[in-house]
């Protein structure tokens, strides 16, 4: 018997001698340099990359990646246009723009499929319904975040005093408007840890008002994807994956990310950064399957187009061909 | 369970658990209501640190909010250049240590037509004073907090707090004044005047504030975040809501909206750190914060605490104390008690003389011990008593049994009584004593070579007396026959001689017979005995016809009539006492005169000793062990005919 156990454990070490060795120097070799932004300072709306990260993930898709800390006056944009980072997350409605202005970026992975943008108001204030918010003070987003609401309001005919929005929701809090934007995974959150409870509150989804601007994207440009689509793909593979992970390991992804954050010396708040993933899983993959997680839908890409156009951000739309690439098909080939 | 305890158990028991009782519900009376007490206390006093606390901060709060309202209210009323402005500007920031910066905002092209951004702003800067025009593209002050909320609400207000990163840190916020100006009659929003303040001295103040060792207060925003707090990394990152959520504690989330709805509270709770707290909260008005202090439960409640486990190490001294006076006192009630028992043990088993235990004491014991030494005594002496009675009575017995013993003696008990005439009759006779002495008899002896007299007699009375008149009786009749062969005529002169000096009035029953050997004629006479039967003469046997006399010794001067009657060889005569015909059973029934005459017919043609022993195993047959109560006496004589 202690024989056979012993042939066994040898050849166990065996085995793991020859799975361990090669494949550890086959990726150093293939290691490929690459740089990453989202578009706003560490937190969970970006779990899915600090976790592929943290966890080794972009490193098994043989990516040595950098993740560049995103910001407020870091824009995306103008690191993929000047070479600065390989890759970025922004809004779809930005790319279109940007894509539209002459940028040749290319969306290689749609992450957000439903847009978190939101109204919300408080029920005191007499707002049930979004008939309600006529006459009222809305404050809003400029730049991006200015089109679903202006939209919105166009739509269903209302008649709003828009008041610009900063960064924090305390006058909508203090009521000096009487409904404010928030994204639902960030400022919802943080309304609702001002002491507001949801049933005090009434929200507008501008996603259940045909107005579904699907928002983080990875881009890049065209040549780097030119240059080396495995690359991009693994990136977006890599990401997806990343996120998938944080899903099924939400404290480890928290801690991740938390970790990041304090590197970045931003607030780091756990049970905000929890609300956050919770919300990123539910816009990432709404219908809860993984099939469609990253996917560009094309009627999506044509609402945003048709209303960027018609609103005048945009004079032509440009080709949904051009403008993205399948990953999927692509390294399949 | 307690049944078979001793009594020393069963005191301790009891005494000891109805004490730890009562002890326990005092003790936990006195806990409760000292808890109430401090309860009652800490409410007063925290809310009177609450309230203190909260008037200091609203006395200096009040007092930098006076200087930007005083700017805002130059700004509406005076006329000024621009110069004057941005020196009074400087001048404010230099002399007041709270204000670290002081701006003047105003709304888009309001100052100057072509300037969007007019913002003069001065601050301290290490020391000096650093001065710059606040606004551009990427800093746009009309859409941040301390400029809309004040424009927008039309009153003064003050920011969430802050950390100002560029100034080492510190925690400050910004108070902000909206100001008009009256344009073609109208009130027209002109801009912000602005004080950002140090709040250092409010932290240090809060911070300082510490009740008992772990107790703290603490500082929450307008929106529920920590501005103070001893946990470091609580302030400005959690704030009370996101801490409830993180507990999923509805409860705490329910008391963060009370205060940041600017109410006053006192309630239990468990604290941020987890320590059980008695909270009071209350509002800072001017600013919207809410100060809350919590006492720690466990603290205040350690004096108590300690009292009480004082008090209960006592109470368990104290009981434990109790038990051993319980057990000395039980001990002392139970060791004589117990050498009482076991000496009554003694005295059971029959030991009058072992030692009763010495009790002093004039209580129950006492007075038990006491009383077992009277009984003690009195048994000594009864017993003695007794002893000597019982030995009298005892020689009494000895002597009667003599005296019976003789008086057996003297009945011939020897049969065949004459085996040099065996041809001439044959006789037989059986006594069985009762247990008293009796007074049955029966006698026979040869008058001369042809007359045998034979008698059998029955005194009345028993004992001592009936013995003596027996023998008395006998030797007469004996006495009496000497010569003289007829019975009446004996029995005239025994009852003659018995009823003189006969102050007993006793008497005697006799039978007396005179058997010629020759001819077989039996002369006889009767004193008041039971008849006697014939027996053997092959019809049944027949009770003898006797005249009726009276008892001997009953009447002076009686005359006893004499009967005869003819035996024929074999024929016998069975006499016998009462105690044969009445003998007793157990159901009261007597042997009788029927049942004997038949027992005779049962066993005719035996030996006569055969016959009288069969008679006496019937009787003691019949009376199936009832006591006997009379002599049992029987003879039998049989005339063989052969002289």
């Amino acid at each position: 018997m202690r024989n056979n156990y012993t042939y066994i454990f040898f050849v166990y070490v065996i085995l793991a001698l020859f799975l361990l060795v090669p494949s550890h120097a086959g990726a150093e070799k293939a290691l490929k340099k690459a740089s990453f932004i989202p578009q706003w300072s560490p937190q969970a709306q970006f779990a899915g990359y600090y976790v592929a990260l943290e966890k080794g993930i972009y490193k098994k898709y043989g990516i040595d990646l950098t993740i560049i800390s995103g910001g407020p006056d870091r824009h995306p944009t103008d690191f993929l246009k000047n070479k600065k980072a390989d890759f970025a997350t922004f809004w779809l409605s930005t790319a279109i723009q940007r894509r539209s202005g002459g940028i040749k970026i290319i969306n290689i992975g749609q992450i957000i499929q439903k847009s978190a943008l939101m109204l919300v108001a408080k029920k005191a204030s007499g707002i049930k319904t979004y008939t309600d918010i006529n006459n009222k003070k809305v404050s809003i987003w400029e730049g991006d975040f200015a089109i679903q609401p202006h939209a919105f309001f166009k739509k269903y005919n209302l008649n709003v005093k828009i008041i610009p929005q900063s960064y924090s929701v305390n006058l909508f809090l203090r009521g000096g408007v009487d409904a404010v934007s928030a994204m639902l995974y960030n400022e919802y959150h943080t309304i609702i840890n001002s002491g507001l409870d949801t049933d005090e509150l009434t929200t507008f989804f501008y996603y259940d008002y045909g107005l579904n601007f699907p928002e983080d994207g990875i881009y890049t440009l065209e040549d780097t994807f030119q240059k080396d689509p495995e690359l991009s793909c693994a990136f977006v593979k890599a990401s997806i994956e990343g996120w998938l992970y944080a899903f099924s390991h939400p404290q480890e992804a928290i801690d991740i990310v938390l970790k990041s954050m304090t590197q970045a010396k931003v607030p780091a708040n756990r049970m905000h950064q929890k609300w956050m993933l919770e919300k990123m899983e539910e816009l990432i993959s709404p219908e809860n399957s993984q099939e469609n997680i990253g996917v560009l839908k094309q009627s999506d890409y044509e609402l945003v187009a048709q209303e960027l156009k018609k609103v005048g951000l945009i004079k032509a739309i440009p080709l949904f061909k051009d403008f993205h690439r399948k990953c999927n098909s692509h390294v399949q080939k | 369970m307690f049944k078979n305890r001793g009594i020393a158990f069963k005191l301790i028991f009891f005494f000891c658990v109805s004490n730890a009782l009562i002890f326990l519900l005092i003790l936990s009376y006195n806990y409760r209501f000292s808890k109430k007490m401090i309860e009652k206390n800490v409410e007063n006093s925290s809310k009177n640190l609450a309230h203190s606390t909260v008037n200091r901060i609203e006395i200096v709060l009040q007092s930098v909010q006076k200087i930007p309202e005083n700017l805002a209210y130059f700004f509406e009323r005076g006329s000024y250049t621009k110069k004057e402005l941005l020196e009074l500007l400087r001048t404010l920031v230099e002399r007041n240590p709270e204000i670290y910066g002081v701006a003047i905002s105003f709304e888009p092209y309001a100052y100057e037509k072509n300037s969007r951004y007019f913002a003069p702003y001065f601050c301290k800067d290490g020391g000096k004073i650093k001065f710059s025009y606040l606004g551009n593209e990427s800093y746009r002050y009309f859409y941040l907090d301390w400029y809309q909320i004040p424009k927008e609400l039309g009153r003064p207000s003050w920011t969430e707090p802050y950390f100002d990163e560029g100034g080492g840190n510190i925690l400050m916020a910004t108070y902000s004044i909206p100001f008009y100006a009256n344009i073609d009659g109208k009130r027209q929003f002109m801009g912000i005047v602005s004080a950002d303040i140090s709040l250092e001295w409010l932290r240090n103040m809060v911070s300082s504030i510490k009740i008992l060792k772990t107790g703290y207060a603490s500082l929450l925003s307008k929106n529920g975040t920590f501005i103070t707090h001893p946990s470091k990394k609580l302030i400005m990152n959690e704030s009370i809501f996101s801490i409830a959520e993180e507990r999923g504690d509805s409860g705490m989330r329910e008391t963060g909206k009370k205060m940041i709805r600017g109410e006053t509270g006192f309630f239990p709770y468990k604290g941020v750190d987890g320590q059980e707290c008695w909270v009071y909260y209350a509002p800072v008005q001017s600013s919207g914060w809410s100060l809350s202090v919590l006492f720690p439960m466990d603290e205040l409640m350690e004096d108590i605490v300690s009292l009480n486990r004082t008090v209960l190490f006592g109470g368990i001294a104290g009981i434990l104390l109790l038990s051993l006076a319980v057990v000395f006192i039980a001990h002392s009630i139970t060791k004589p008690l117990r050498a009482i028992s076991k000496a009554a043990g003694e005295i059971g088993s029959g030991n009058l003389d072992v030692e009763l235990p010495s009790v002093r004491t004039g209580d129950e014991v006492g007075r038990l011990a006491n009383a077992f030494h009277h009984m003690q005594v009195s048994l000594k002496d009864y017993v003695t008593q007794l002893t000597e009675t019982t030995a009298a009575k005892e020689r009494i017995e000895s002597e009667l049994n003599i005296a019976h013993d003789i008086q057996m003696g003297i009945l011939p008990k020897i049969f065949p009584p004459f085996p040099d005439k065996p041809d001439a009759l044959d006789l037989y006779a059986m006594i069985k004593p009762a247990k008293e002495v009796g007074g049955d008899f029966y006698d026979f002896f040869y008058i001369d070579d042809s007359h045998f007299c034979f008698v059998i007699g029955d005194v009345s009375g028993k004992g001592v007396p009936a013995a003596l008149f027996m023998a008395v009786t006998k030797t007469l009749v004996k006495a009496t026959s000497a010569g003289d062969v007829d019975p009446g005529r004996i029995l005239t002169k025994v009852n003659s001689d018995l009823c003189q000096e006969n102050d007993a009035c006793m008497f005697a029953t006799i039978f007396c017979g005179i058997l010629n050997t020759e001819t077989g004629e039996v002369l006889y006479a009767n004193g008041g005995h039971n008849p006697p039967l014939i027996v053997g003469s092959g019809d049944e046997a027949t009770f003898l016809e006797v005249s009726p006399n009276l008892v001997v010794g009953a009447m002076e001067d009686y005359v006893y009539k004499t009967d005869r009657v003819a035996l024929k060889p074999g024929c016998a005569i069975f006499m016998y006492t009462d105690g044969v015909t009445e003998a007793m059973n157990e159901r009261d029934e007597l042997f009788s005169e029927q049942r004997l005459q038949e027992k005779l017919n049962a066993i005719q043609g035996k030996t006569i000793r055969e016959v009288v022993g069969g008679v006496m195993d019937e009787v003691i047959f019949f009376a199936e062990g009832a006591p006997q109560s009379d002599d049992i006496t029987m003879m039998m004589v049989q005339y063989k005919g052969g002289n």
